[in-house]
C-alpha cells in the first residue's frame, strides 16, 4: 500500500474520477493555473483540458450553478476555498440542493460535491479558521463527510463524486500534509459508515476530522492511566452511523463527543442529544462535550490554543465521564 | 433592432393563421387556468402561496415560440404560465396546487415547486433571484456538453436588484454561456413600484458593464416578444454568449392571493386591462386579418375552458398524498 499525503490522496481521487467519467469537472477559485491554494487540484488543468475551470470570486452564484449543472447529469466538484466562506453558499445549499429531490419527488438527481476546508490552529483568525460542520449537517437532503486519514480522503471523495445527491466534503487545513497508507486502485469509502480507530472498554470518544487525531492521543494518555477508550471516527457527519454510535456506547456506557465547531447549537451538541435519544439507557454518566467555546476564533497563538479542542481537554472530559 | 420589433405585430408581417391561433390558444389557456386557480384558492382548495400570471401571458408564450426541444426554462414563483407554455399537463399542475397525489410533485412541492425533466422545466423557485444562477448553470452544462441548448432564465424587476444576478451576469458573459435572461418587468416588486426600489429604471442596460447586449420589449404584444426572442436565441445559440430581454409587462392581480392592493390605483389596473391586454390585442389582429371569426374564437374558448375544467376536476378528485410519501426522496 503506498503512503500518500492527504492532499495527494484527494488529488488522486479527482484524477481517477475525471478519467473514469467525462461528466466530472472541477471548478472554483484558483483551482486551475494556481493548482488550488492547498495544491489539491495540482496538475489537473493540464491533464484534463477544458474540465478544470478557474472562476471569479462569486461563491453564491457558483454554488447555484453547480446545483443546476448537476441536475442535467454533469458531476461538478466545486471548491470553496475556506469553510468560512460557506455562508455565501448557503442559499443554494439550504434552499436548492437540499430540497429539490424532495419537492420534485425524486425526479432529479444532483451529483454535486462541494469541497471546502475548515479548522484552526495556524493563526488564520476569525474569518479563516472556523469549522461550520453543524451549519450544513443540520440540513436534511445534504450528505456531509469529513475524512481524517488520506485513505478516507481518497475513498470518500470518490464515493462523493459518484453519489447521486449533493455531498459537502469537509477537509481540514492541518491535515493536507499528514501521511498515511492509501489502498491502490478503485477503492471507495462508503458514505454513512463510521470507523473504529481504536477499540476500548471504558469510554467511547466520538470525533470528527482532525479531532480524531487528538482523540487518539487522548486515548494513549488514558491507557497509561489504565482507562481504555474506544475512539470512533464518524467520517460521515450526515447521515450519521447511528448503529456504530449506539453499539459503542452499549459496550462502554460512557460517551465523549468532540467536534471543532462551536459547542452551542453545534455538531457536538446534536451528537450529544442524539446519544440521549437513542442510548440513554446505556449511559452510566452524562455525555461530555468537547468543542469550541462561545467566541470567534482568536488570532494570538496562546489564545487560539486555548480555544481549539486538544488531547488534554478530550482526556479530561473522559475522566469526568468516568468519575 | 427596435425597428423590426415595431413592425412585428403589424398585419403585413404577421405569421400565418395557424401560428397566431396557437399563440392565442396558449395565452388563453394560461389566463383561464389562472382564473380557475384563483377560484379554487377562494374556495380553500389551494393553500399557501399562489402567484397568478394573468396579464403577463404574452411573455412566456412569445418566448416559448422561439424555443427548441430541449431548451431549458427556469423561473420564479410565478410559474404556472411557464409550465403550461412548456407543455406540462394542466391536470398535473392544478393537482399540485391542490396538493394532491396527481400533482407534478405529488403534493410535496406546491405552487412554487414543480419540475419536469421531460419538458426541461427546472422550477419554480421561491427565493427571489436565486433562479438566475440556476439558469446559468444549465447553460454552463449545455456549453460543457456542446449540446446546442439554450437556457431561458426568467426573473422579475424585483429580482434584478439581487447581488447574485450580477455574479451570474459576469460569469455568463465571461464564459459565453447560452442563456437568455428574461427580465419580466411587471413594474412592482410585490408592492414596491420600480421607481421606489431601483436607481436606474432601464433594466435591459444592466448587462452593459459585462458586455451583455440587451433590449427592451413590449411584453403586452406576443409577436413583439417572439420577434425579440428570436434575436436573443440566435445570439445565444450562435455561441455569442448571453442576451438580456427586459420585457415590459403588467400583472392584473395581486402579487399573491393575500395582496392588499394599496400600492396602485384600480384605475391603473383597468386602464392596462382595457388598452393593453395581450390576448385581446392578438384577437383584434386576427379578426383584422380575417383569420378567425367570432364563432372560431368561441370554439377555442370552449375547448380551453373544457381543458381547464377537467384539470380542476382532476385536482379535486385526485387523492391526498399517502402518509408514506412524507419520508421519500429526502436524499437524492
Amino acid at each position: 500500500m503506498p503512503t500518500m499525503r492527504y492532499a495527494e490522496a484527494l488529488n488522486a481521487a479527482l484524477r481517477e474520477e475525471m478519467a473514469r467519467d467525462e461528466a466530472v469537472f472541477v471548478f472554483g477559485e484558483d483551482v486551475g493555473t494556481y493548482g488550488g491554494v492547498f495544491k489539491v487540484t495540482k496538475g489537473l488543468m493540464e491533464e484534463f483540458e477544458g474540465r478544470v475551470l478557474d472562476t471569479p470570486i462569486s461563491e453564491q452564484a457558483l454554488t447555484a450553478m453547480a446545483v443546476s449543472a448537476a441536475m442535467t447529469g454533469t458531476r461538478p466538484v466545486l471548491e470553496i476555498m475556506y469553510a468560512d466562506f460557506m455562508p455565501l453558499t448557503l442559499d443554494a445549499l439550504i434552499n436548492q440542493a437540499s430540497v429539490f429531490s424532495y419537492v420534485w419527488e425524486g425526479q432529479v438527481e444532483m451529483p454535486f460535491v462541494l469541497r471546502t476546508q475548515g479548522g484552526g490552529g495556524v493563526g488564520t483568525g476569525a474569518q479563516h479558521a472556523k469549522s461550520l460542520d453543524g451549519l450544513v449537517a443540520q440540513v436534511p437532503g445534504l450528505k456531509v463527510v469529513a475524512p481524517v486519514t488520506p485513505a478516507d480522503a481518497k475513498g470518500l471523495l470518490k464515493a462523493a463524486i459518484r453519489d447521486p445527491g449533493p455531498v459537502i466534503f469537509l477537509e481540514h487545513k492541518l491535515l493536507y500534509n499528514t501521511r498515511g497508507d492509501v489502498p491502490d486502485g478503485d477503492e471507495t469509502t462508503e458514505i454513512g459508515r463510521a470507523r473504529t480507530v481504536r477499540e476500548g472498554t471504558d469510554v467511547s470518544i466520538f470525533a470528527t476530522s482532525r479531532m480524531v487525531l487528538e482523540a487518539e492521543k487522548a486515548a494513549e494518555a488514558l491507557a497509561a492511566e489504565g482507562v481504555f477508550a474506544e475512539v470512533i471516527d464518524l467520517r460521515t457527519l450526515r447521515p450519521l452511523d447511528l448503529g456504530a454510535v449506539v453499539g459503542s456506547i452499549s459496550r462502554t456506557h460512557h460517551a465523549v463527543v468532540v467536534n471543532e465547531g462551536w459547542g452551542f447549537c453545534g455538531y457536538a451538541a446534536e451528537l450529544s442529544a442524539t446519544v440521549m435519544d437513542h442510548a440513554f439507557d446505556q449511559l452510566d454518566a452524562p455525555v461530555m462535550r468537547v468543542a469550541i467555546p462561545d467566541m470567534p476564533i482568536p488570532y494570538s497563538e496562546p489564545l487560539e490554543t486555548q480555544v481549539i479542542p486538544d488531547a488534554g481537554r478530550i482526556a479530561a472530559a473522559a475522566r469526568r465521564a468516568l468519575a | 433592432m427596435a425597428g423590426t420589433a415595431e413592425e412585428a405585430s403589424s398585419p403585413g408581417n404577421a405569421p400565418d393563421a395557424e401560428t397566431l391561433k396557437r399563440h392565442y390558444t396558449d395565452m388563453l389557456l394560461i389566463r383561464r387556468f389562472e382564473e380557475k386557480a384563483g377560484q379554487l384558492y377562494g374556495m380553500g382548495l389551494i393553500g399557501g402561496f399562489c402567484h397568478l400570471y394573468i396579464g403577463q401571458e404574452a411573455v412566456v408564450v412569445g418566448l416559448q415560440a422561439c424555443a427548441e426541444e430541449g431548451d431549458q426554462v427556469v423561473t420564479s414563483y410565478r410559474d404556472h404560465g411557464h409550465m403550461l407554455a412548456c407543455g406540462m399537463e394542466p391536470k398535473g399542475v392544478m393537482a399540485e396546487l391542490t396538493g394532491r397525489e396527481g400533482g407534478y410533485s405529488r403534493g410535496k412541492g406546491g405552487s412554487m415547486h414543480m419540475f419536469s425533466a421531460e419538458k426541461a422545466f427546472y422550477g419554480g423557485h421561491g427565493i427571489v433571484g436565486a433562479q438566475v444562477p440556476i439558469g446559468a448553470g444549465l447553460a454552463f452544462a449545455n456549453r460543457y456538453r456542446k449540446n446546442g441548448r439554450v437556457s431561458f432564465t426568467y426573473f422579475g424587476d424585483g429580482a434584478a436588484n439581487q447581488g447574485q444576478v450580477y455574479e451570474t451576469f459576469n460569469m455568463a458573459a465571461l464564459w459565453d454561456l447560452p442563456v437568455v435572461f428574461v427580465i419580466e418587468n411587471n413594474q412592482y416588486a410585490m408592492g414596491t413600484a420600480q421607481a421606489r426600489s431601483t436607481s436606474t429604471p432601464a433594466l435591459y442596460t444592466r448587462g452593459e458593464a459585462f458586455g451583455i447586449p440587451g433590449e427592451e420589449v413590449d411584453g403586452m404584444d406576443v409577436l413583439k416578444v417572439k420577434d425579440a426572442g428570436m434575436r436573443a436565441v440566435e445570439h445565444c445559440r450562435g455561441g455569442q454568449g448571453p442576451y438580456i430581454l427586459e420585457v415590459k409587462t403588467y400583472r392584473y392581480r395581486g402579487h399573491s392571493m393575500s395582496d392588499p392592493a394599496k400600492y396602485r390605483t384600480r384605475e391603473e389596473v383597468s386602464r392596462m386591462r382595457e388598452s393593453r391586454d395581450p390576448i385581446e390585442g392578438l384577437r383584434k389582429l386576427m379578426l383584422e386579418l380575417g383569420h378567425l371569426d367570432d364563432a372560431g374564437f368561441k370554439e377555442i374558448d370552449k375547448a380551453v375552458r373544457a381543458q381547464v375544467n377537467d384539470a380542476a376536476q382532476f385536482a379535486q378528485e385526485s387523492p391526498e398524498p399517502d402518509a408514506s410519501e412524507l419520508w421519500t426522496d429526502v436524499y437524492a
